[in-house]
């Protein structure tokens, strides 16, 4: 072994040390997603203060790379003590084992309330009857709308059915002068999905085993989709493409954007103060009246090999009260999980975000099956084919329900594998 | 102790770094390819199956497959040859009497190469932004109409080949500007002597002189455009409509973000088995022309 191999290995031995001395007696590992970390050490002082025996890490991983962590970190059995956790995630990290059940620290707390919070996400946190995660912030995708535009076409309400909807978009649309009813980027499967809520057939069948796509109901939101891009009132681009969707909205290129909370923000910022009374919010149409929205957001989780979990459930609990959720929504413009967040602060006055409000009260969660995420990105890459007319809807639906049950054979085989292993002694 | 030993015994601490470090990962991943190893079977190992050839069975009979498979091509196709032309333009030009400032063009050609893909793919999206494009813009001169770089799925892959093109070509120019080096003057003289034009001197000098270093070049960039990845990575995520998603990104997405590190192992083998015999039958060719 030569001098430089000698040298690697004691840089190595250091390294290793250097991990395993920041399992601290208190210190805890915090993990967040995004722009949620730059928020959140704002909030921490006066956690530690509280309580001065904790000290708190807090590592902030990209959007992009955040799932991929995780999961390596489940693999490396290196997680930390809590983390935030997409909604659409849950599910996965359950069936993985990897997260603390909470429910009897729920039952003691005495700041954690359950009818304090919006039914639906606080439902997404139970799972197989197991309750797994406190809700931190919801989010959910409505309409921005201009409300200047749609007064000047003759409208004065935002639509409440999707044939309101309709006439709206073709009133608003002139692709000829480069003006489209609604952007719709073709890579987001969240516009799609919510539209697929709002029908009376869930996406997938039989306890989760195989996809639904081929119900009517689906095939109905699938129609009304890939029709919005037919009769040109959306154009057919990604978000890669939209680049700045703030400005064009502004300028008046879309007169809807289909998205979510944190674009109130966006538009706050980007657009002059003058204009701020031209676009507004709004809840989703539905088929025949006021539509659901998908339910979605963060919420806090313990690691099942956490080492502090007393210690990350004060944290938690510090985290969701609800004069810290409204300075985390004044910090950043997440939407507070709670009710009694919404009743004071910043929140109570604010028009824009009383859609949301109204909205988050009719919210459906997407099928809890760890394999969602993938099959909610295949069902998009096939609508996107749809969209570009490779396919017709029929041929689109019966190729999304073949892709989901292909995904979906592992989970069908454990299924009836540990019922076998049940029914067995 | 004999001749025989003492070199097994030189070999073996090389041996066993190779085998430990090279061979007994590859075996793995090719056991791995053989199960469906995934999100569950991490769980639980109980619930791993062993699946033999079902993977590749699998991947064989997926549309998704034969069309990364087919993008995968078609970067290879067009990038290697455009590739190579364009790095032999450079190092001739580099190579001949006449041009000035030769270090200065080495070092700012190869920068490209030495620079990390995901910084110039940040001005490279800007040079391809439909709008505000400087690409568009410059075509916009000769009354072209704006092209969709990277959001019209026939455009994408010819944006990501001009890409990776320019980024990679500086390393092709520096062996071949090697190889013109070598090449004695003295034949060259000789062929002015005999009234040989420019190019006669390379059709009939550097061009057969150049062959052994031309083969290797590209034995080296047909194997290293197989493994697209970083360009599509960072400039399309394999979008739109997967038209820039390469065997490796799809590999990638098996792997690292759908977790099913079954499947992955069998892309990797697959794609494996195929570079194999894309660079036996160039090597094969090489060496018949060698012999004509």
């Amino acid at each position: 072994m030569g001098p430089w191999a000698l040298r690697l290995l004691a840089v190595a031995a250091l390294l290793l040390a250097g991990c395993s001395s920041s399992r601290d007696a208190h210190t805890l590992t915090f993990w967040t997603i995004g722009r949620e970390g730059e928020a959140v050490v704002k909030l921490l002082p006066e956690f530690e203060r509280e309580h001065p025996d904790i000290k708190v890490k807090v590592q902030q991983m990209p959007l992009s790379a955040a799932h991929q962590k995780l999961l390596t970190a489940f693999a490396g059995d290196s997680t930390p003590d809590l983390t935030q956790l997409g909604n659409t995630w849950l599910p996965e990290f359950a069936a993985l084992n990897a997260l603390e059940p909470l429910q009897s620290r729920v039952d003691r707390s005495a700041v954690i309330k359950p009818d304090d919070y919006f039914a639906s996400i606080w439902s997404i946190n139970r799972i197989d009857g197991v309750f797994y995660g406190v809700p931190w912030y919801v989010d959910t995708r409505l309409l921005f709308y201009r409300r200047d535009l749609l007064k000047a076409a003759g409208f004065d309400q935002p639509p409440r059915t999707w044939a309101q909807w309709r006439s709206m978009l073709a009133a608003l649309s002139h692709p000829g002068q480069g003006t489209y009813g609604i952007l719709l980027p073709t890579n987001e499967y969240e516009q799609l999905m919510s539209l697929a809520l709002q029908q009376p057939e869930t996406m997938l069948r039989d306890g989760g085993r195989y996809g639904n796509f081929r119900s009517a109901g689906f095939k109905r939101a699938l129609t009304f989709y890939v029709d919005t891009f037919r009769l040109r009132q959306a154009p057919a681009i990604t978000n890669v493409e939209a680049g700045n969707p703030w400005e064009e909205f502004g300028r008046g290129v879309y007169a809807f954007y289909f998205s979510g909370p944190w674009n109130i923000g966006e538009f706050r910022q980007r657009l002059p103060a003058d204009r701020e009374g031209l676009w507004a919010t709004a809840p989703l149409p539905g088929p025949d009246g006021p539509g659901v929205g998908a339910a979605g957001g963060s919420s806090l989780v313990v690691f099942r090999r956490s080492v502090h979990k007393d210690e990350a459930w004060a944290l938690i609990e510090y985290l969701s009260r609800p004069d810290v959720q409204q300075r985390f929504y004044d910090l950043l413009g997440n939407m507070p999980a709670r009710r009694s967040a919404w009743d004071g602060g910043s929140l109570r006055d604010d028009p824009k975000v009383q859609a949301f409000r109204e909205q988050l009260e009719h919210l459906k969660p997407s099928p809890a099956v760890p394999e969602w995420e993938r099959i909610a990105n295949e069902m998009q890459l096939v609508a996107a084919q749809a969209v570009a007319g490779e396919l017709t809807v029929d041929e689109a639906a019966a190729e999304m329900d073949r892709r989901a049950d292909r995904i979906l054979e592992k989970r069908r085989w454990i299924l009836d594998h540990s019922h076998i292993a049940q029914a067995s002694p | 102790m004999n001749r025989q030993h003492a070199a097994w015994g030189f070999l073996a601490p090389a041996l066993l770094v190779l085998g430990i470090f090279f061979l007994l990962p590859v075996i793995a991943a090719f056991g791995l390819s053989l199960t469906d190893y995934d999100l569950y079977a991490l769980a639980d190992i109980r619930h791993l199956r062993f699946v033999a050839l079902h993977n590749y069975w699998d991947l064989l009979h997926q549309p998704k497959f034969w069309s990364a498979l087919g993008h995968t091509f078609y970067f290879v196709v067009v990038g290697v040859p455009l590739s190579i032309l364009v790095s032999l333009g450079a190092a001739l030009l580099l190579n001949s009497p006449w041009v000035r400032g030769k270090t200065f063009f080495r070092t700012a050609l190869f920068a490209p190469v030495v620079t990390t893909v995901v910084a110039v793919a940040v001005v490279w999206r800007y040079i391809f932004n439909t709008k505000y494009g400087l690409l568009n813009y410059v075509l916009g001169l000769v009354g072209i109409h704006p092209v969709d770089w990277l959001g019209d799925p026939h455009w994408a892959m010819p944006a990501i080949i001009l890409f990776a093109v320019w980024k990679n070509f500086g390393y092709n120019m520096i062996i071949l500007l090697a190889g013109l080096q070598a090449i004695p003057g003295d034949l060259y003289e000789a062929a002015r002597i005999d009234g040989a034009s420019v190019v006669q001197q390379f059709r009939h000098i550097t061009l057969p002189m150049l062959r052994p270093t031309l083969l290797m070049v590209a034995i080296l960039t047909v194997s290293g455009y197989f493994q697209l990845f970083a360009e599509p990575y960072v400039m399309t995520e394999g979008g739109p409509l997967q038209s820039t998603t390469s065997v490796l990104y799809l590999m990638y997405n098996e792997g690292f973000k759908w977790w099913n590190f079954g499947t992955a192992s069998a892309v990797a083998f697959l794609l494996f088995v195929i570079m194999f015999a894309v660079t036996g039958l160039m090597l094969r060719v090489g060496r018949r022309g060698e012999a004509a």
